[in-house]
């Protein structure tokens, strides 16, 4: 059985461990979590380690493509994710995770056009000098946490339930969207993260701009652009009550953590919203020290928000 | 020894502009057996049909071949020609040099090679036609209605106004359907329940029809004239010829939380033993079992039965089966409201003041949740702005259906005008794709409610709909302007679009008819007879067929009562003798047929000697489904099996006359 099809057959159910047994589990990290995020990958790695589940780095990775490649060379963008996925594939596993949002997107969106046009399969694999079958299930952080390692053995972990505490996730663009290639929640009104941060213990917060443009790359170049943009979704979070933020995207992250303190001074109001990786909050609710998750490697500072969490626990 | 007479036509210069006729007439008459051959400019006008009598007579034709256009067009008209003449009219054929020469092809002199090819096939196969009768079924006269609707009421009446019994069948406690739940109708503003609830009380007294609400027909078999019908009369629990429709038992039903109401779409609730809506057809409630506490509880409660006079519920009532034969049948099962959920971006279900468009009717209703005043369902306050989004569904095939809904433009400007004229100063907005606006008094409809009742009209889509500080944010784009606008609503309005009832895709394939891929009733043509389905005996009206308005529902439950009672005027129906024919001797009985036939022609027949010992199985055909598809008789293994006026022998000197 594929691990797809396991996927489909038991959405909240738990294959984990035979595959990770099995070595069958590919890990794609992208230049974001050994960069830029490195909280996500520390995170990441750190959780995996609590639920006893080993993901195998793909060797020898490259870019993904994302950002440039798909805007010059279509050839280009579906090469570079191919030739990431074509390695795993080869090496014998089953699933890929690209913890990164717009990682996942160009990866399932290559194996989307590898699958449904077999003349541009004939050139990539030609190209890329080795087979490709999209045999593999691809999964997005949330796909993975939910689909592959399952609901309830993430229950089991939860030691220290930050109920009280108040979490508003964050979706973006690239998780969701285009509806038809990822194949993955609402795309309007996604509900996968919400579900985590209640698994944790923390109440979901309902806001309005959960899958507003954040901006993206624009940072660099229209940086008032994104202070707008990203200023929308941190002052609506902001009203609809939330402690902090939950991504699970580098680049949301970065723009909403990195530009909240400009974000700030233009508008001239407070928000002060620390934001998290999904991995670390998850990481907080098994009792994980801070530290060992890299929370102190943000911007804005969550202090408040973990002292809150030690208030609350007592 | 054959005679036979062929005929050419030159339809004008429709073929012979194409088509040398004068060469296809000449080749025609080198023929063997060819007694005569003519070519005449229109066959099917009255002098070219007396031509055709006047030489049948003369030369004693034995057979005659028409070149000419398409037998769907003429061959009846050549057929009832000859008949006159004494030939049987099996013994006309037609070699369609029409749409299959001359319209498709342009080089004269290929396409007249082939005219003559195709005229001498037909003149081998004529040569070699047996006399076939037509076959008579004989017709219950009694007329089956699913659906109890506008456009099912519709038909029920115009059938029994012709003195035809009827039972209508209505799967929902009351008739009416969606119409009965609609406040105003467009472009006139006659209440809708004021025009309906008397058709309603109509189809109730109506000796002829005879009526089953909160029913279900179970199966259908059988064939036109003779379709034996099973009705599922589902356990109402209350006696009905008892029941004078008082109310005591739904005012003593302490289940008054929590349920729903369906007639007013979840905006209001209802008790577990209850009436829709007062003035339901017939005034007589239903418990509904699966929320009724007695059912729930182990039958402590009692309330109703205690309040009720006459005592005519009864708790142990069981669904009863009715069974019933009937000649013809009319699928009016009408529509649902698509489920929007897959637009997650307008909040629906999400926010309470994002509603469909049947909810608004049921706000604007005086007999609906807030008695006419229009009061948004979060809060009870009346809304000051409200935003109405067209094509909610419809022509999206993204996410929803690729067609028009049809009744969302007008239903639409009749909201926002009712709205205006409900609450003075009041501001709406519609965004629309196009507006559609066609019937009569329709465009100056929509006019008035841009023009008198200032409506504003936004031509392009709704991105996203949020709750900020008590207000509904419309965001959208103005593409006549080239701009994006938010709008700050009190209130939205989602005109969704329309799908088929749900189910009605099972009960198709349980009549037998075809149906689109959305779910649609399919008609027979979508010109020419609209009013039939795929099958003969089975009429179709109402939305079930596609998004019509209240008018054309009407006409077309017309439609179908005038067929019915069309059908009805003679005591058989004849059907084409050209159907499916068993040798039963050399039937070996394997019955392959019997699973290739889409018709369920096939059944399994047994001869039995003067004893009455049973000496063979045959598979015999059932001359009223029969449609001469010839499907079973590729599947038969001992080639038993032809059809009349297609044997083997007439197809292979078809194929010779091709090859010499």
């Amino acid at each position: 059985m594929k691990v797809s099809e396991k996927l489909h057959e038991a959405k909240s159910g738990d294959n984990s461990e035979n595959l990770s047994a099995a070595g069958k589990l590919a890990y794609y990290p992208g230049c974001s979590l050994k960069g830029t995020s490195f909280e996500y990958e520390v995170s990441l790695l750190r959780i995996l380690e609590a639920l006893n589940i080993e993901v195998k780095e793909i060797p020898d990775w490259n870019c993904c493509g994302a950002s440039a490649a798909h805007s010059i060379n279509h050839n280009l963008a579906v090469a570079l994710p191919a030739r990431n996925l074509a390695i795993a594939e080869n090496g014998g596993y089953e699933s890929v995770l690209a913890p990164c949002a717009a990682c996942s997107n160009r990866l399932k969106s290559a194996d989307y056009e590898l699958k449904t046009d077999e003349i541009l399969k004939k050139k990539i694999t030609d190209s890329i000098e080795m087979p490709y079958n999209s045999e593999m299930s691809i999964n997005n952080m949330l796909e993975f946490l939910i689909g592959v390692v399952g609901k309830d053995k993430i229950k089991t972990l939860v030691k220290k339930p930050l109920s009280g505490l108040k979490v508003a996730s964050y979706y973006g663009c690239l998780l969701v969207r285009p509806p038809k290639i990822m194949q993955f929640d609402d795309p309007e009104n996604p509900v996968t993260m919400d579900e985590l941060v209640a698994i944790t213990g923390a109440e979901p917060v309902d806001y309005s701009f959960k899958t507003e443009c954040c901006g993206a790359i624009n940072s660099l170049s229209k940086p008032d652009v994104v202070m707008a943009l990203t200023g929308n979704v941190l002052y609506d979070i902001k009203k609809h009550g939330a402690d902090l933020v939950v991504v699970a995207c580098p680049l949301c992250h970065s723009n909403l953590d990195v530009r909240q303190r400009e974000i700030e001074r233009k508008y001239d109001e407070k928000l002060g919203l620390p934001v998290l990786f999904i991995t670390e909050l998850l990481g907080l609710s098994f009792g994980i020290d801070p530290k060992d998750l890299a929370i102190d490697g943000h911007m804005v500072a969550a202090d408040r928000v973990l002292k809150k969490i030690e208030e609350l626990s007592k | 020894m054959a005679r036979i007479g062929v005929f050419v036509c030159w339809c004008g210069s429709n073929i012979a502009g194409t088509v040398d006729v004068e060469k296809v007439r000449e080749e025609a008459a080198k023929i063997p057996g060819v007694v005569s051959a003519l070519d005449y400019k229109y066959m099917c006008s009255d002098p070219g049909q007396n031509s055709l009598r006047n030489i049948i007579k003369e030369k004693n034709l034995t057979g005659i071949v028409l070149a000419a256009c398409s037998p769907h067009m003429h061959e009846n008209t050549f057929r009832k020609a000859a008949a006159k003449e004494g030939l049987n009219p099996y013994f006309v054929e037609i070699a369609n040099i029409r749409e299959q020469v001359s319209w498709v092809h342009e080089n004269k002199e290929r396409a007249t090679a082939k005219a003559v090819d195709l005229m001498k096939m037909m003149v081998e196969k004529v040569k070699r036609d047996k006399p076939i009768e037509d076959v008579r079924v004989p017709l219950n006269k009694k007329a089956l209605v699913i659906g109890g609707g506008i456009a099912g009421i519709q038909a029920a009446l115009d059938i029994a106004n012709g003195g035809v019994e009827v039972i209508l069948v209505e799967k929902e406690p009351s008739i009416g359907g969606k119409m009965i739940q609609l406040d105003e109708t467009f472009p006139t503003l006659d209440c809708s329940s004021c025009i309906m609830t008397p058709k309603m009380v109509e189809a109730n007294q109506h000796p002829n029809i005879k009526l089953y609400t909160y029913s279900e027909v179970e199966d259908i078999s059988g064939y036109i004239g003779n379709f034996k019908i099973r009705i599922k009369k589902k356990a109402r629990s209350v006696i009905e010829k008892d029941c004078t429709g008082c109310g005591e038992c739904w005012n003593a039903c302490p289940m008054h939380k929590n349920i729903k109401s369906e007639f007013n779409v979840n905006l209001s609730e209802r008790t577990a033993i209850y009436v829709p809506f007062p003035q339901a057809v017939p005034l007589v409630p239903v418990l509904d079992r699966s929320v009724c506490l007695h059912f729930k509880k182990g039958g402590k409660c009692q309330k109703c039965y205690d309040a009720c006079g006459p005592k005519c519920i009864n708790f142990d009532l069981q669904d009863e089966i009715i069974e019933e034969t009937v000649g013809a049948i009319v699928a009016s099962t009408g529509y649902d409201l698509m489920d929007t959920s897959m637009y997650g971006e307008y909040g629906y279900g999400k926010y309470k003041d994002v509603v469909s468009g049947l909810q608004f009717e049921r706000l604007l209703s005086a007999s609906g949740p807030t008695e006419g005043v229009i009061k948004r369902p979060s809060d009870g306050k009346t809304p000051q702005t409200i935003v109405f989004v067209q094509c909610v569904g419809s022509r999206d095939p993204e996410k929803g259906v690729p067609y028009c809904s049809k009744v969302c433009c007008m239903y639409t400007a009749k909201h926002a005008k009712l709205f205006a004229h409900k609450v003075h100063g009041s501001q709406s907005y519609v965004f629309y794709i196009d507006i559609r606006s066609t019937s009569k008094g329709y465009e100056e409809f929509v006019r008035s409610t841009m023009e008198q009742d200032g409506a504003i009209y936004l031509r392009g889509r709704v991105s996203k709909i949020y709750e900020d500080d008590g207000k509904l944010i419309v965001k959208g784009a103005d593409t006549l302007s080239g701009n994006q606008v938010e709008i700050a609503a009190d209130m939205v309005v989602l005109a969704t679009g329309v799908i088929p009832k749900q189910g009605s895709d099972k009960l198709a394939q349980m009549l037998g008819i075809s149906y689109d891929k959305y779910g649609f009733f399919t008609e027979s043509h979508p010109k020419l007879r609209p009013a039939e389905s795929s099958t003969a005996g089975i009429f179709l009206a109402g939305m079930a067929q596609g998004p019509r308005d209240i008018p054309e529902s009407v006409v077309s439950g017309s439609a179908a009562a005038s067929k019915i009672l069309g059908l009805f005027s003679k005591n058989e129906y004849e059907v084409e003798g050209t159907i499916a024919n068993v040798n039963e001797s050399t039937c070996v009985a394997c019955f392959y047929c019997q699973r290739v036939c889409a018709y369920n022609a096939i059944s399994k027949k047994e001869i039995k000697d003067r004893s009455g010992k049973l000496i063979k199985v045959v598979a015999n055909v059932n001359p009223g489904l029969c449609t001469g598809c010839g499907a079973c008789v590729n599947a038969c293994f001992s080639k038993s099996i032809d059809v009349k006026g297609f044997m083997d022998d007439q197809i292979y000197a078809e194929i010779k006359a091709l090859a010499i």
